[in-house]
């Protein structure tokens, strides 16, 4: 690799008029590293610096104003449904990913679950929340069903546009993307480590317990941060469910950001957002982490 | 693996498959069955919803601007990522990494944290540029660089693409060429994968546009919901069927690539 990298960059620099085409070459990044710092490096800097301006020059209320009780709800809620939603979506996902690699790998049936993976993972969002509602809403498929044989899908109230419905369609789309992350995992377990462990005499549990296990552990605490990220950063499911604002902190922002009330908003939704990047920031760093460890052993 | 172990694993597939399979398609079958109510309770199944959709203006707008959108930033993702890519490939290696990290960036930054940073300078390009809900194709480009830089480096990494522009060049071909009827063709299944994904995220975007106040197709499905609900679903249904038939040939365009590359390898 580094052997590599040497050797290309001698071919770079190597040309009869050195300099000067060393320095054009790298004018062909140009248009790229222009649009990326207009429209990707711009907002974070005009995030992070929003977040700590007011209307009188730097200030830290804008962070101050983060320990409100209802903004502290707002991240425990986005964290409860976060960590419930991507504990179902990695166990329930893991098992259906096994499911599908002990299966034929180029099958009809692979092919058809992961491309629907695939959409439900990446579509989401409004379309998602208005399944449900077609579903499981009063005026739903399954509720209606129901009644007309004489069972009350609700018994003590509708649940579903509440933060316990919002968990229920999140694991909609939590599975499938456990699903297309843990699979390259699964398919690295190789037969031979179950023969092994059975010419040493142990049974399907010592198989599991300390060998798959132990190995699949990484991988499986990896998609699971991964998982817990994208619960935390959707909206769209959320506004297009609630009628009231503000239960999850992606509905804060939303709130701070349309209110035409104070000032000073965009500055408090800077700071949501700035409070959102941290705790991402930190997935993020653990994530990478596991890669790496879970990497050591997956085939290439 | 002995008789007994597969049996119990065979059992095992069929009820993941059967409670997962009712799981996911009841949602959606759902949806089909509502957008398709008459008005009363016997009322006899109509397609009503459906054919209605065309006849609404606003929402014939929103569909239009959302296939424009994803067809503008499929576009400027390819003028933009693919001379970069095979350019940095050839000439300044050592940028290769960097360039990649800042196009994984989005990944990392939750849509909705990069729609307070686009807030300001939305405001600023509606007053001094354009209005139009195609500006939304700017932001749509970055949210689409980390699923197209992907694809499009599984695409160049399995070409030679040293050797092809080495003999281009040597030839006489312009840089132009080299890239545009050299490299690109060698490259297809990535470059349409790339595409198709681009598509994909463009059509099922909601965040972006309903913060900054621009009507785009999931945005008019989540205006039309608390007014005509089975209209809604039925619009829902629609997208949802058509990214299901964009990702499906994307499965198979992927199998062609790998097929190629493990033939190219042998």
């Amino acid at each position: 690799m580094t052997a590599v990298a040497v050797s290309e960059a001698a071919y770079v620099s190597r040309p009869l008029r050195g300099r000067l085409r060393v320095s054009t070459a790298w004018l062909g990044a140009a248009p790229f590293l222009l649009y990326t710092g207009l429209f990707l490096f711009l907002p974070t800097v005009l995030v992070a610096v929003g977040a700590f301006s007011g209307p009188h020059g730097p200030t830290l209320a804008n962070l101050a104003r983060l320990s409100q009780p209802y903004v502290v709800s707002a991240f425990l809620n986005s964290l409860v449904l976060s960590a419930v939603s991507a504990s179902v979506g990695a166990v329930v996902g893991s098992v259906l990913a096994y499911a599908v690699a002990t299966g034929s790998p180029d099958g009809i049936l692979r092919r058809l679950v992961t491309a629907f993976c695939g959409v439900l993972s990446q579509f989401g969002g409004v379309t998602l929340a208005f399944a449900f509602i077609a579903t499981i809403g009063t005026e739903g498929f399954i509720v209606i069903w129901l009644q007309q044989h004489g069972i009350r899908f609700y018994p003590n109230g509708v649940w579903l546009f509440s933060l316990t419905g919002l968990t229920l369609i999140y694991t909609y789309f939590e599975i499938p993307l456990m699903v297309i992350v843990f699979m390259p995992a699964l398919d690295g377990i190789r037969p031979q480590w179950r023969e092994a462990t059975e010419t040493l005499g142990g049974g399907t549990w010592h198989y599991w317990r300390h060998v798959a296990g132990p190995l699949l552990m990484p991988a499986f605490l990896g998609a699971w941060l991964l998982l817990f990220a994208n619960a935390f950063s959707a909206y769209a499911t959320a506004a297009a469910l609630l009628d009231i604002g503000g239960v999850i902190v992606p509905l804060q922002i939303s709130r701070a950001l349309s209110s035409e009330v104070g000032l000073d908003q965009a500055n408090f939704a800077a700071a949501l957002a700035l409070g959102m990047v941290v705790i991402v920031a930190i997935i993020t760093v653990l994530y990478a982490r596991l890669q790496r460890r879970s990497a050591r052993w997956l085939p290439r | 693996m002995n008789r007994r172990r597969r049996r119990r694993l065979a059992a095992f597939k069929t009820v993941v498959y059967v409670v997962l399979g009712l799981f996911f398609l009841l949602p959606i079958a759902a949806m089909v069955e509502f957008a398709t109510r008459g008005v009363g309770i016997s009322s006899p199944r109509t397609l009503t919803a459906f054919t209605s959709i065309g006849s609404d203006p606003e929402l014939v707008d929103a569909i239009t601007a959302s296939l424009e959108l994803a067809v503008i930033t499929s576009m400027g993702m390819l003028a933009l990522l693919l001379p970069t890519m095979i350019w940095l490939r050839l000439r300044v290696p050592q940028m290769v990494r960097p360039v990649e990290l800042v196009c994984l960036t989005p990944l990392t930054i939750p849509a909705i944290v990069l729609v307070v940073g686009f807030a300001p300078i939305y405001n600023w390009i509606e007053i001094n540029v354009s209005d139009s809900i195609l500006m939304l194709a700017f932001a749509y480009l970055i949210l689409v660089l980390p699923y197209c830089y992907r694809a499009l480096d599984a695409g160049l990494s399995a070409v030679d693409i040293r050797t092809l522009s080495e003999a281009a060049r040597s030839l006489g071909a312009s840089w132009a060429t080299v890239m545009w009827r050299v490299i690109v063709p060698n490259m297809s299944s990535a470059v349409s994968n790339a595409c198709l994904l681009c598509v994909a995220v463009v059509l099922g975007e909601f965040t972006v546009a309903n913060l900054l106040n621009f009507e785009n197709l999931q945005v008019a499905i989540s205006i039309l919901g608390t007014g005509n609900a089975s209209v809604s679903i039925a619009l829902a249904v629609l997208s949802l069927i058509l990214v299901f038939f964009f990702l499906l040939i994307l499965s198979f365009l992927g199998r062609a690539l790998s097929r190629r590359r493990s033939a190219a390898r042998a």
